[in-house]
């Protein structure tokens, strides 16, 4: 058992006829994901990439049982996405758009906590189960079914991650992009406990960078909890204060903010902490060897 | 993106909120002529000068001065406007280059004529990451650094978190007028302009409204004497009218021009400028380069293509920098393959003709074996590398 996502998710894209949906549906597909479908309101009853379009997630939800959705929609449409969504009963909504407005967030946040869902990102590369179930933008042929979980704010240093601990030879069992932007639906801590609880899970790579608390979070987490090795790294050491760094999340600004503060937390909480992002897959070998 | 004070209050005052009234000027005659304007309306001669910079900080650098006649106002005018005004939050604080300043807001003295009758407060309105939801936060203290504040006395810096469902309530505006200690009138203009600060803040998308100070008037009148306001980029697509408020002085040109090519680039003062895709392996890159014993000179995400045209405006920023001793490309190839970037590269440097500091290519992920082939056989100094250490390895070399 992965987390999040397997070969059993019936997955729909919404925002699946735009170009972005189009492309990596079809890539998904590729991969042997699951996707029973997708919603692009006013295009319902055609069929787009061999799979049915629907006007709306809940006819979705009644007509090919979608328990898992995929967000390409663009900034202005992607919060009302989100909550459509949750409204019509998916399970785990992950959503890539980038440049979502934070007010947008603020609602979409309040609106979830009346509805059993999990929101992944926005602003994320989206979730990987090697093997079972590409769910998001990476490239798939980086991966490799294995038993290392992986948790990280960021794109491409994901990829990084994914790509150093496939070369250590070991593989992924679920890896989670939880997104950049300062409200995410899962956190460090969230993504990490999923990770935690998972049997098929033998280790856990967190990538965090500067700004907010979650990886403070998630390391006090993990010292009163953890059952398996955590090799974290966080990125922005060399970040001037006060300064965007392209995430809208990464603004170093309070005590606990800068990547210093939080790699000391994390190392006090029992983490293999890595200096360098070029020892991720090596640390992890070794944590595995203790 | 941030506004200036006169357009944040321009800002505030088309939602209600009462502020200090101002006009702001450009040059000395049409302070002249806003002295003039302002006077009449006030009856007073007093009104105070104000820089228009991005920073805080204004008066401990000379920026915010009290004028009591025309002829004091022509000389603070004159020594103000054209000044490199110095703040603690200016580029390199009070020992930096300071800011150009050019223009100035011509203000009322909203603390005549009765002084000592007035009263600072602070407020303010954030997205509070923890909660997320909205929070006012607001205290007695005002006119000072609120964090000074926060720090030395806790407890007379107060929260108010707002449901983002319901908004702003009755009795959140009343708490906060009763724990800022007004009563009478005071306490009615209070919770008046607390309901409508918040109705602007939630209108115009903003991320920060920072009112210090926030002044009870001699009149029990409660106005902005002045504002901080930054808004969400995000939301700027749903406010035109507030996108154009930009203003691109107050950036650095370089930042500018590299987002007029999509690239998102920050400034630095290192020795080793690097060109990356995605904005956690480009600070990671940084990280890399400053465990291999340089400094990094910028921050840059190409993003999602790094074909020539964008390696060569990137090349061309970075190289634009004299401090530069070496350029350090990290792209990890997804959707966008590594064969591709690398002929980017390859053509972006032969179209630069002479780049006589030593360049590092690191491409990984898709093709990335092909892509190491076509940087090794072009003939030009530029070390490739495959894993990120070897990248950091080669750094350390040509450091040497």
């Amino acid at each position: 058992m992965a987390v999040l996502v397997t070969k059993n998710s019936n997955i729909i894209v919404q925002g699946f006829t735009g170009k972005e949906g189009t492309f990596h549906a079809g890539q998904m597909l590729e991969y042997g994901t699951n996707v029973v479908g997708g919603v692009t309101p006013g295009k319902g009853g055609n069929e787009h990439l061999g799979k049915p379009v629907f006007n709306t997630v809940a006819e979705a939800v009644k007509s090919v049982s979608a328990d898992t959705t995929i967000i390409f929609v663009p900034p202005a449409f992607a919060a009302d996405a989100i909550m459509e969504a949750a409204s019509a009963g998916i399970k785990v909504i992950i959503c890539i758009t980038e440049g979502i407005p934070v007010q947008d967030m603020v609602k979409v946040k309040a609106y979830l906590d009346n509805y059993d869902c999990r929101l992944v990102g926005p602003n994320c590369p989206g979730v990987m189960t090697p093997g079972e179930a590409k769910v998001g933008i990476m490239p798939g042929f980086i991966h490799n079914p294995g038993r290392i979980g992986i948790v990280s704010r960021s794109g491409t240093l994901t990829y990084e991650a994914v790509d150093q601990v496939t070369k250590a030879g070991l593989g992924q069992s679920t890896c989670i992009g939880i997104g950049g932007d300062p409200i995410v639906g899962t956190t460090t801590k969230d993504a990490v406990e999923l990770l935690m609880n998972d049997p098929e899970t033998d280790g856990i790579v967190m990538i965090g960078e500067i700004g907010g608390s979650m990886e403070a979070d998630a390391a006090r987490w993990i010292k009163e909890h953890a059952t398996k090795p955590v090799v974290g790294f966080i990125a922005g050491q060399t970040a001037p204060k006060g300064r965007t760094m392209g995430h809208a999340g990464a603004i170093i600004g309070g005590a606990e903010d800068t990547a210093e503060a939080k790699m000391k937390i994390m190392a006090e909480c029992g983490i293999h902490v890595v200096k360098s992002p070029a020892q991720i897959g090596a640390t992890m070998l070794e944590a595995l060897k203790a | 993106m941030n506004l200036h004070e006169y357009q944040g209050k321009d800002l505030l005052k088309g939602f209600g909120v009462a502020i200090q009234e101002g006009i702001v000027a450009e040059s000395i005659e049409e302070a002249i002529s806003a002295y003039d304007q302002i006077a009449e309306r006030t009856g007073s001669s007093m009104a105070i000068v104000k820089a228009q910079i991005h920073a805080g900080g204004r008066g401990k650098g000379g920026g915010v001065k009290l004028v009591k006649s025309s002829d004091e106002l022509k000389e603070t005018a004159g020594s103000i406007l054209g000044m490199m005004l110095k703040t603690p939050q200016t580029p390199g604080g009070m020992e930096g280059e300071g800011k150009l300043v050019r223009k100035i807001l011509v203000a009322e003295d909203a603390y005549a004529p009765d002084f000592d009758a007035c009263k600072e407060y602070y407020v303010s309105i954030l997205m509070d990451r923890e909660m997320k939801r909205n929070v006012i936060i607001y205290s007695t203290e005002g006119g000072m650094d609120i964090e000074a504040v926060a720090e030395k006395t806790p407890e007379l810096v107060h929260k108010e978190h707002i449901d983002p469902t319901l908004g702003l309530l009755s009795f959140q505006t009343r708490k906060i007028a009763f724990n800022l200690g007004l009563s009478g009138k005071a306490f009615k203009e209070m919770t008046r302009f607390i309901a409508k600060l918040y109705k602007a803040f939630v209108s115009s998308d903003a991320s920060l409204f920072e009112i210090n100070p926030c002044l009870k008037t001699g009149d029990d009148r409660i106005i902005a004497v002045d504002c901080k306001v930054s808004l969400d980029e995000n939301a700027l697509f749903r406010h035109k009218e507030l996108a154009a408020l930009r203003d691109t002085d107050e950036e650095d040109p370089t930042e500018v021009e590299a987002k007029s090519y999509g690239l998102n680039f920050v400034n630095l003062d290192g020795n080793v400028g690097c060109m990356v895709n995605g904005a956690g392996l480009a600070m990671s890159t940084m990280d890399i380069i400053k465990l291999s014993g340089g400094e990094p000179a910028n921050f840059l995400d190409v993003g999602g293509t790094a074909d020539a045209d964008r390696v060569e405006k990137a090349f061309r920023i970075i190289l634009r920098d004299p401090a530069v001793k070496a350029i350090l490309i990290n792209i990890f190839g997804g959707i966008v393959r590594c064969d591709r970037v690398a002929n980017g590269v390859v053509e972006a440097y032969k179209n630069m003709g002479n780049i006589t500091v030593p360049i590092i290519v690191r491409l990984q992920g898709t093709n990335a074996d092909i892509a190491k082939k076509i940087i090794d056989e072009s003939g030009l100094e530029v070390h490739s590398a495959t894993l990120l250490q070897e990248a950091a390895d080669l750094v350390k070399g040509v450091l040497a």
